[in-house]
């Protein structure tokens, strides 16, 4: 469904991503880790297009993310997006917030737009609180609001970009359990995060990047057991050792 | 010091018709430069924030024009200047049947020098947003103007209020200088209540009331303002 070939990116002469290739089938989870800067969220922001890159291409359902007559509202539209900082918009309620995509882009009406909303939030869990503004919600309602913000769109397929590194730690499990629902119901994910936890129940397949290199891509067991770079060794080692 | 203080003359005929003629050349002066200022201000900020080059050049060079000359000057170039600058049949249609040529000139002249502080507002108001707001808008598939309509500027335009009172009642200030080209507003009335009545300790004072309670009428409706459109929690509690 996502097919990433030979992604070159440059930050003015900084090169973030260096050929970097991989793919993701229908209902395929994939976590992607790494150790910071090695370039895992802007990999995951050029397959939305969020991040233009220089060389290479991506597709998702056969459309070309980078191609010059691709619509890329509409095709982003229907890729979900999670942020670190959860982004919510401040001025509208949690409501308003899962609302506005659907009204403004897929153009439903507002009463459908709310009851689905409704639906969306009783699922993460947060049925009482739609009236509530970002502000007023902890962080971990605040990004399962904007999930179930990006899952109104009906999404095809779920960008998360390190959901839970501006938790506190006591807000990352109803996060990542959401997540884990999520990945159960058969979406096609892509998550960067330095979760390993989540990576070892839920994930099909494991990434590690460093340097602007996709220096591991295996299957989940793979890449626990026996992996091949001594560079995602050292990384699991740092990273698991408590 | 020797002077007859005379406050009555303030309310005598025809004094305190002037002043009340004062009174509303400045309001209408103010109040429909004002209205210019704010939405040819508003889209000169935001084409300085957008992403593609051309409008953001449009938008600095417009800003460093109207805002790095006198005020005072750009008020005689309106007058002035610029009838003789366009076309001949427009030239002429301005000297001569344009109502209103000075109050007309006054406006244009302060409403797009305001205008380009008010861009400047608009910009940093827009600019002080995360750049993660935008990249939520885009990636739930909104279209740069939708972004604008229903994100940047609803939370960009609360955040610059308080800056934003500041140009309005600075716009009722520099209404004053419109003087200069013949616009009989407050300071104009009050010169001439001088002129003839030699009460000049009165007039002046009598203009300085009224700008400040002009001025004071703006910052009350600014300070509801400020609370109407107030985000529940936001800017209040502790960073996310």
């Amino acid at each position: 469904m996502i097919e990433i070939s030979n992604i070159n990116k440059w930050f003015g002469s900084f090169h973030v991503l260096k050929n970097c290739s991989t793919q993701v089938a229908k209902g395929e989870v994939v976590v992607i880790c790494g150790p910071s800067g090695s370039g895992k969220s802007t990999l995951i922001k050029c397959v939305n297009g969020l991040e233009p890159f220089q060389e290479g291409t991506i597709t998702v359902n056969d459309i070309s993310v980078g191609g010059k007559g691709t619509d890329l509202s509409k095709l982003r539209a229907h890729i979900g997006m999670v942020f670190q900082n959860f982004e919510l918009f401040p001025h509208m309620t949690a409501m308003q917030n899962i609302c506005l995509g659907q009204t403004k882009v897929l153009g439903r009406s507002t009463t459908e737009a709310q009851d689905r909303a409704n639906a969306l939030l009783q699922r993460v869990g947060l049925g009482e609180l739609g009236y509530k503004y970002p502000a007023e919600l902890s962080g971990g309602q605040q990004q399962r609001v904007a999930i179930a913000r990006a899952l109104a769109m009906d999404p095809i397929a779920m960008l998360f970009d390190e959901p839970t590194s501006a938790l506190d730690p006591e807000m990352i499990n109803e996060v990542l359990d959401v997540m884990q629902e999520l990945a159960r119901s058969g979406m096609t994910m892509m998550v960067v995060t330095h979760e390993m936890g989540f990576a070892r129940r839920v994930a099909d397949r494991v990434i590690f990047m460093d340097q602007g290199e996709i220096v591991e891509d295996a299957t989940k067991d793979d890449f626990f057991t026996r992996s091949r770079s001594e560079r995602a060794q050292l990384f699991l080692s740092k990273i698991l050792q408590h | 010091m020797r002077y007859n203080w005379n406050w009555g003359i303030l309310f005598q005929d025809p004094y305190f018709e002037w002043l009340i003629t004062g009174i509303e050349w400045t309001l209408i002066v103010s109040s429909l430069a004002w209205i210019l200022a704010f939405s040819l201000g508003s889209l000169v900020g935001v084409m300085r924030t957008l992403p593609q080059r051309l409008p953001r050049a449009i938008g600095a060079a417009y800003v460093e024009l109207f805002r790095n000359v006198p005020l005072l000057v750009q008020m005689f170039i309106w007058f002035y200047v610029m009838p003789e600058l366009v076309p001949d049949d427009l030239g002429r249609w301005i000297k001569r049947d344009m109502p209103y040529p000075e109050a007309t000139s006054a406006i244009l002249c302060l409403g797009t020098y305001t205008a380009s502080r008010v861009a400047e507002q608009v910009r940093a108001g827009i600019e002080s947003i995360p750049r993660g707001q935008r990249m939520a808008g885009l990636a739930m598939g909104l279209r740069t103007w939708q972004v604008y309509r229903y994100l940047l500027i609803p939370v960009g335009y609360r955040i610059i209020v308080p800056p934003m009172t500041s140009e309005f009642l600075t716009i009722f200030k520099n209404s004053s200088l419109a003087l200069t080209i013949g616009v009989g507003e407050v300071l104009m009335q009050a010169r001439q209540i001088e002129n003839y009545t030699f009460q000049g300790f009165e007039a002046f004072t009598a203009a300085t009331i009224i700008y400040v309670a002009v001025t004071l009428v703006v910052v009350a409706v600014m300070a509801r303002v400020e609370v109407k459109t107030r985000i529940p929690g936001y800017g209040v509690r502790k960073g996310r």
